[in-house]
């Protein structure tokens, strides 16, 4: 590897690729698998010098509407998250379709298929069609970096966001990348019509109007694109349509031999009919190979299925419907037979993850199920999206619900609307300032009979440990909400506090109202590491 | 040539410094590399793996396929078994024999020994005791690198430089010892290798 070549995760790539094509601001909220990308941004001295916009943003909403605010200015920008980050976006996403772009603006969106650490596994694709917006779906790491130079010229040509869209296995796999020649960043340059963001209907119709007829012309692009391309083949039986990181897994079963189908690789959309026309022209059937849902397939075989051409994929068994893909699962469906390997022995026992040794949040659950669980019985319990989520496994089994960032409190509202006592909340303190502060406001408004537990391990522990917004503001906001300051109580959640913790929930459960109750201690991975580095002289 | 290792473990161990290792010592022989790693939830105490993917040519898949790996190498040996339908006939399965014990049903260790001893190329060593009885103790995954590098077509030198680049600042010492422990980690499977 040359000096130009970095070893970079897919979500590097993508952070250097920005960097390199003159992005002037970064705006994310954590999110597995798209947190690296301003982690790396953050430990850039190539950001650092050219004083990037690189913070962490309150949540995904908050995020894509600041970087939506840079476009405006006519710099360039990109907002990341994960896809159900996306479903938080997803009002200004939308949205942005209509105002479009002044500056580049790259929305990218990293989707966990398999679940590995989300709550389901959409696909972006979905949304950026529910948009209007065109898509660039890198296959491989340096596919990731260079799409950042043409998303950026695609927005601005066009005026509109570009969705960046990664899957877990490129995002957190490495590989080298050849860095380009870096560009400069746009000067300020407000939109020329003054009146492009501002969405009142009647100029939102005209706005509307303008993105129905810029779809065409996108058509083109991906029927131009680079990254789109047609690999002839002889055998004209099969035809294989293969986005993303799916060609690879096709590549992959033709080392030895060269593919004989034609091959679309397809990394940008809208899709292009170009190829898809040729491909139904030439071959008997069509199987369609990508990361995430059916999303082309769909498309494809339309809702009667009728066409002369045989559509196959993930709909009709030949791929599994759910889950991610990989070499094994392709191969299959492309009809070769699979490699020799032996099953796992039967005695490996299931290692979930499992909250760290010494974490407060161990007895935190633990004066919780001696105040609610043993007295009131199972089923009391709303919580949230964070690493306290896995108190809903053994040994605790101390929670019952987890749906979406802040949904515990509203829920917990909810069931306490039902008649449900007594009605209680579990949310981290990033996740309370993500999406919890509204639903709480909610609740003072109705004084509903809750408790609400905020437990603060002062970072957003799940990802990495990320700076919380929630630092040392928790008692503050709840007050400024309106929580009764004689009903915000706070602990130091450890097994010599216990009995106090566990008195603490009961007088709390007897007071009819909204009650907060802030268990804070440092997460112990975050403490371990400022001791490291404190060690090493207070370099990070 | 192709080199297809799945590192395996549980989250906290630090397979990833192995990967680090490995991976320079591939990218300074001139070979290609693909390393898909496990982040998220799973770090917490759950099993990860990752795969290192090294080749003098094109490599398309981020994953490794199954029954391609050559080498399984886990730090962990009940972690070592559930990736064996990833290991090649020919492959070796590498792992450490010291059992990690977060979970309330961890099998009887006799048992897992006995599966790996099944695998017909396997070494099993006790990286633990002898990173211990090397007086570094942080340096289990060194062993382990060692001992896997026996079945690696990659020149040793590198993978000392390999070390030089990981723990260059954290001074001469530790990268000394640390060079040691590969070598202690190599020279057991010379010696104790099941063929």
């Amino acid at each position: 590897m040359d000096n130009n070549t970095l070893l970079l995760l897919g979500d590097e790539a993508v952070a250097q690729g920005a960097l390199d094509a003159g992005v002037s601001g970064f705006y994310a909220y954590p999110g597995t698998p798209s947190t690296e990308i301003m982690e790396y941004v953050q430990h850039s001295t190539q950001a650092a010098e050219k004083n990037i916009h690189r913070t962490w943003s309150a949540n995904e909403k908050t995020a894509l509407e600041a970087a939506l605010g840079m476009s405006y200015t006519g710099k360039r920008t990109m907002a990341m998250m994960k896809h159900v980050g996306l479903n938080v976006a997803a009002d200004p996403f939308i949205n942005s379709g209509i105002t479009g772009a002044n500056g580049g603006i790259i929305v990218t969106v990293a989707d966990d298929p398999s679940m590995h650490s989300s709550q389901d596994e959409q696909d972006s694709r979905v949304l950026a069609n529910f948009a209007m917006v065109p898509i660039l779906e890198p296959s491989n790491q340096q596919e990731a970096y260079q799409m950042c130079f043409t998303a950026f010229e695609l927005s601005e040509k066009f005026q509109t966001p570009v969705m960046l869209r990664l899957t877990t296995r490129i995002a957190h796999s490495r590989s080298g990348v050849k860095r380009g020649a870096p560009l400069d960043e746009n000067q300020l340059a407000m939109p020329a019509d003054k009146r492009q963001f501002v969405l009142l209907p009647a100029i939102a119709r005209g706005r509307y109007k303008l993105l129905l007829e810029k779809q065409p012309s996108l058509e083109d692009e991906a029927n131009n694109s680079a990254y789109n391309h047609y690999y002839e083949g002889s055998d004209t039986r099969m035809g294989i349509i293969a986005s993303g990181i799916a060609y690879n897994y096709v590549m992959e079963n033709f080392q030895d031999q060269p593919c004989p189908y034609p091959l679309l690789k397809l990394s940008q959309y809208p899709i292009p009919r170009k190829y898809i026309e040729r491909m139904v022209n030439e071959c008997d059937e069509v199987l369609v190979i990508e990361e995430g849902m059916p999303v082309v397939e769909e498309k494809l075989r339309g809702l009667l299925d009728r066409g002369p051409t045989v559509v196959k994929g993930r709909m009709t068994g030949e791929l599994p419907r759910d889950g991610e893909l990989n070499p094994r699962l392709v191969r299959k469906a492309l009809g070769l037979e699979a490699n020799p390997s032996t099953g796992a022995p039967e005695v490996i026992a299931p290692r979930p993850p499992a909250l760290c040794p010494g974490c407060s949040h161990i007895d935190a659950y633990h004066a919780i199920n001696e105040a609610i669980k043993a007295e009131y019985g199972d089923g009391h319990v709303f919580a949230d999206i964070g690493c306290y989520t896995l108190g809903a496994l053994p040994p605790f089994e101390a929670i019952n619900s987890c749906v979406d960032m802040g949904a515990s409190i509203t829920m917990a509202k909810g069931a306490a609307d039902a008649g449900l006592y007594p009605s209680a909340a579990v949310i981290g303190d990033s996740t309370f300032t993500h999406s919890g502060m509204t639903g709480l406001l909610d609740a003072v408004i109705e004084n509903s009979n809750l408790v609400v537990f905020i437990l603060d391990n002062s970072t957003t522990a799940m990802t990495g440990g990320q700076n919380s917004h929630a630092n040392g503001r928790l008692r503050q906001i709840c007050t400024g909400l309106g929580v009764d300051p004689e009903h915000i109580r706070s602990i130091m959640p450890k097994r010599n506090t216990h009995d106090q913790f566990v008195q603490i929930i009961k007088e709390e459960l007897s007071y009819e109202g909204v009650s907060v109750i802030i268990p804070q201690r440092e997460c112990v991975q975050t403490q371990l590491r400022r001791a490291k580095q404190k060690q090493q002289g207070g370099k990070q | 040539m192709k080199l297809d290792i799945i590192l395996a473990g549980v989250g906290g161990q630090g397979i990833l410094s192995i990967a680090t290792v490995i991976g320079y010592a591939a990218v300074q022989s001139g070979l290609d590399l693909k390393q898909a790693e496990t982040h998220g939830m799973s770090q917490r105490g759950g099993d990860v793996q990752s795969h290192l993917r090294i080749s003098d040519h094109t490599i398309y898949s981020d994953l490794v396929p199954e029954g391609a790996a050559d080498i399984i190498l886990s730090v962990e040996p009940m972690e070592s078994l559930r990736y064996i339908p990833y290991l090649s006939p020919q492959g070796w399965l590498v792992t450490n024999t010291t059992p990690f014990k977060n979970i309330p049903n961890y099998p009887d260790l006799d048992k897992i020994l006995k599966e790996v001893d099944k695998v017909p190329h396997h070494v099993a060593i006790d990286a633990d005791g002898m990173a211990k009885d090397l007086k570094n103790s942080r340096g289990m995954n060194m062993v382990m690198t060692g001992a896997a590098s026996l079945f690696m077509d990659i020149d040793f030198e590198k993978l000392k430089e390999g070390i030089r680049y990981s723990f260059g600042r954290k001074g001469q010492d530790i990268v000394d010892l640390n060079i040691a422990t590969l070598e202690a980690g190599r020279k057991f499977a010379e010696e104790n290798r099941s063929l």
